[in-house]
């Protein structure tokens, strides 16, 4: 078992015969993942990666003909947010997109559009996300995963891989492991993939990895207070950052004091989760919880 | 990107927000000739982007165009927090009746532009928030409709701007508005907006923060950018396409991953060192750009010893390492240097970074345990 992506996912890629597009297109059809076809628009017709899959005009016209049920998004940020919306009007219920540098204002209106119909969106400046040994929809390198029973997710890309990579060390395999991406506005909050972990039987345990900046991570922890009874352990990056970046007074008003590492910290602490001060300790507190 | 509190005002006039703009200055005799232009008494501000200014000594009234020479010759070269007066802003003095506090912000959690409004304006507002929440209205905007004339009637009611003057208040919050989509920002705030003894609205100071993905579409603001507030090596990484901050301790960081980026920078910290930068090489890792990182950690000269951190991932790590090498090559000022690369192909990267000299480490906490010793032997 595993969350939002696995055997059945039947993805499409925009932006398939792009430089990014088509190198990481290929490590995903590597590692068993079920790309059914590429939308680069002008290049319909063309067949993608080494003649394995074909290349539409339109999202809506691939999606007719291949039932394509998800959207992997590597165009450049100045197309991503026409892209998202495009994947979202052929009805693609999964759209995940790893462009980074969207502007702000546009995410407010692709998010908005997207969750009113329906669309679950990852990202966008995100790594992507990885059911073990089913499907790997981004950029995460297949080979740092190992099967198992814990569910991980993070809002940064190399700092996945380095948690990722210490589990798998250690012996400790995932479910699926999420990047939701960075940016201040995503698609998919650290709420929503943990409920998702959380009503998954296969998923046992629960690693969140934060960072410095917004509130999501104090929301997710009283979320887990509430809602959640497995084991979890976390980590958050930026204890040591500056302090600077600070928005104006709005931005402090906004915060009300969260977003420093010592107030997500705390927060995590407070339900319960266990809090690691090296990535490398998160396999550790995992054993201490039984996994 | 921050923009001065005069371009800020450029930005909000074009949009009929009615404001005392005054002219920049960038010498006292400018300054003297804008106050002459002015007439009357003005402020003389400086324009930095750091808060505070005022507790600085970088505002101050004069009532000629003499004293306004006087004042910015006090001014300008005035060190506040680091950075150095390069600019006044000579502006009409005003008398003010009273004060309000009216701020937009890309508000992450409400996933909205979100209004800020309070009649406590000033530079107390933060104080304002935490005892008395009551005083500031917080307002999420439709992401699709956008402000709405309802919604501009409340905030005014709820500021209780007096009735004479609500249709300008529409103006003001509406080019407030206007400023802020058009402009691509993450925050645009008028702070005061006040009611002056003669019965005018007017925005007296403004700051806009431009959200750094949407510049590229904006190529008329990005020239607004003030490099005279941004560290050299900023400027040179921005440039080399590195995202990176100076800080002030020894050990220089060169990571892939922003989240990355700031774990190696807390377990530096964790094991008895403190990281001289927060730098994120991004992805790919290119040798051009690993030499530019090189070069931006070393030009300060605080920085005893360097650590590397690479999640190969992607990326081979041998190739990555092989950049090293070579960038290493071409450095004027040799440091002790711990490499850490994981991911693809660290295996083959080990010995070209053996032969090269540079010290290995496996584990994250093992290479910043190792860049802390090389800190310690280098001072012995």
């Amino acid at each position: 078992m595993s969350i939002f992506v696995n055997r059945d996912t039947r993805l499409l890629v925009q932006g398939i015969t792009g430089r990014e597009g088509e190198f990481h297109s290929t490590a995903m059809l590597e590692y068993g993942t079920s790309i059914v076809a590429g939308v680069t628009p002008g290049k319909g017709g063309q067949v993608a990666l080494g003649g394995h899959v074909p290349v539409f005009d339109t999202v809506v016209d691939a999606v007719e003909q291949t039932g394509a049920n998800a959207s992997c998004i590597f165009v450049p940020a100045a197309f991503a947010p026409d892209a998202m919306l495009e994947a979202s009007a052929a009805h693609i219920p999964l759209v995940i997109c790893i462009t980074e540098g969207v502007p702000g204002l546009d995410m407010l209106r692709v998010a908005h559009v997207l969750r009113s119909a329906g669309t679950r969106l990852i990202g966008p400046n995100c790594p992507g996300l990885t059911s073990v040994g089913e499907a790997k929809v981004g950029i995460i390198p297949g080979n740092i995963h190992a099967a198992g029973s814990v569910g991980l997710v993070s809002r940064s890309g190399t700092l996945t891989y380095e948690v990722v990579q210490a589990m798998t060390d250690a012996g400790i395999g995932q479910t699926t492991c999420v990047g939701i991406g960075g940016d201040p506005v995503v698609g998919t909050s650290f709420i929503d993939v943990i409920d998702a972990f959380n009503q998954d039987p296969e998923t046992e345990a629960i690693v969140m990895i934060g960072e410095i900046g917004g509130d999501e991570e104090e929301k997710a922890a009283a979320f887990c207070a509430r809602e959640v009874r497995k084991p979890m352990a976390g980590f958050i990056a930026g204890r040591t950052a500056p302090p600077g970046r600070r928005m104006g007074h709005a931005g402090a008003i906004i915060s009300g004091g969260a977003g420093t590492a010592e107030s997500k910290r705390t927060a995590l602490e407070a339900a319960g989760i266990r809090v690691a001060d090296s990535p490398s300790h998160i396999p550790q507190l995992l054993r201490d919880a039984g996994i | 990107m921050k923009l001065q509190e005069y371009r800020s005002k450029e930005i909000l006039a074009r949009h009929g927000v009615a404001l005392l703009a005054g002219e920049p200055a960038t010498s006292p005799q400018e300054a003297r000739a804008a106050a002459e232009r002015i007439g009357g008494p003005v402020v003389v501000k400086a324009q930095v982007l750091v808060g505070g200014r005022g507790k600085a000594g970088g505002v101050k009234l004069a009532s000629s165009a003499a004293e306004a020479e006087v004042r910015a010759r006090e001014i300008l070269g005035l060190d506040i927090k680091g950075i150095t007066v390069r600019t006044v802003l000579v502006a009409p003095a005003a008398e003010i009746a009273h004060e309000y506090y009216l701020g937009l912000i890309l508000d992450r959690a409400a996933r909205a532009i979100t209004v800020i409004a309070s009649a406590e304006g000033g530079i107390e507002i933060e104080e304002t928030a935490k005892t008395n929440p009551e005083a500031i209205l917080r307002l999420p905007l439709h992401p699709l409709i956008g402000l709405q004339d309802h919604e501009a009637r409340r905030i005014a009611f709820f500021l209780g701007i007096p009735a004479e003057l609500r249709k300008d208040f529409g103006t003001v919050m509406r080019g407030l508005y206007d400023a802020f989509v058009e402009s691509d920002a993450d925050l645009a705030e008028i702070n005061p907006l006040v009611v002056t003894d003669d019965g005018q609205l007017l925005a007296l100071d403004a700051k806009i923060v431009l959200d750094d993905s949407a510049l590229p579409r904006h190529s008329d603001l990005e020239a607004m950018r003030d490099l005279n507030e941004e560290e050299p090596s900023e400027i040179a990484a921005r440039e080399a396409g590195i995202s990176f901050i100076k800080l002030d301790g020894t050990i220089g960081c060169m990571v892939n991953g922003a989240g990355l980026a700031m774990t190696t920078m807390d377990l530096v910290k964790l094991a008895g060192g403190e990281p001289a930068n927060f730098l994120d090489i991004g992805g790919g890792a290119k040798a051009d750009r690993v030499a530019a990182a090189f070069r931006i950690i070393l030009d300060d000269p605080n920085v005893k010893a360097i650590l590397v951190n690479i999640f190969g991932g992607i990326t081979r790590g041998d190739e990555v390492a092989r950049g090293i090498v070579e960038a290493r090559a071409m450095l004027d000022r040799e440091v002790p240097m711990v490499v850490r690369i994981v991911g693809t192909n660290a295996e083959e990267a080990k010995p070209i970074l053996a032969e090269a000299n540079l010290i290995t480490a496996d584990s994250l906490d093992d290479a910043a345990a190792k860049a802390v010793a090389a800190v310690a032997g280098a001072g012995a």
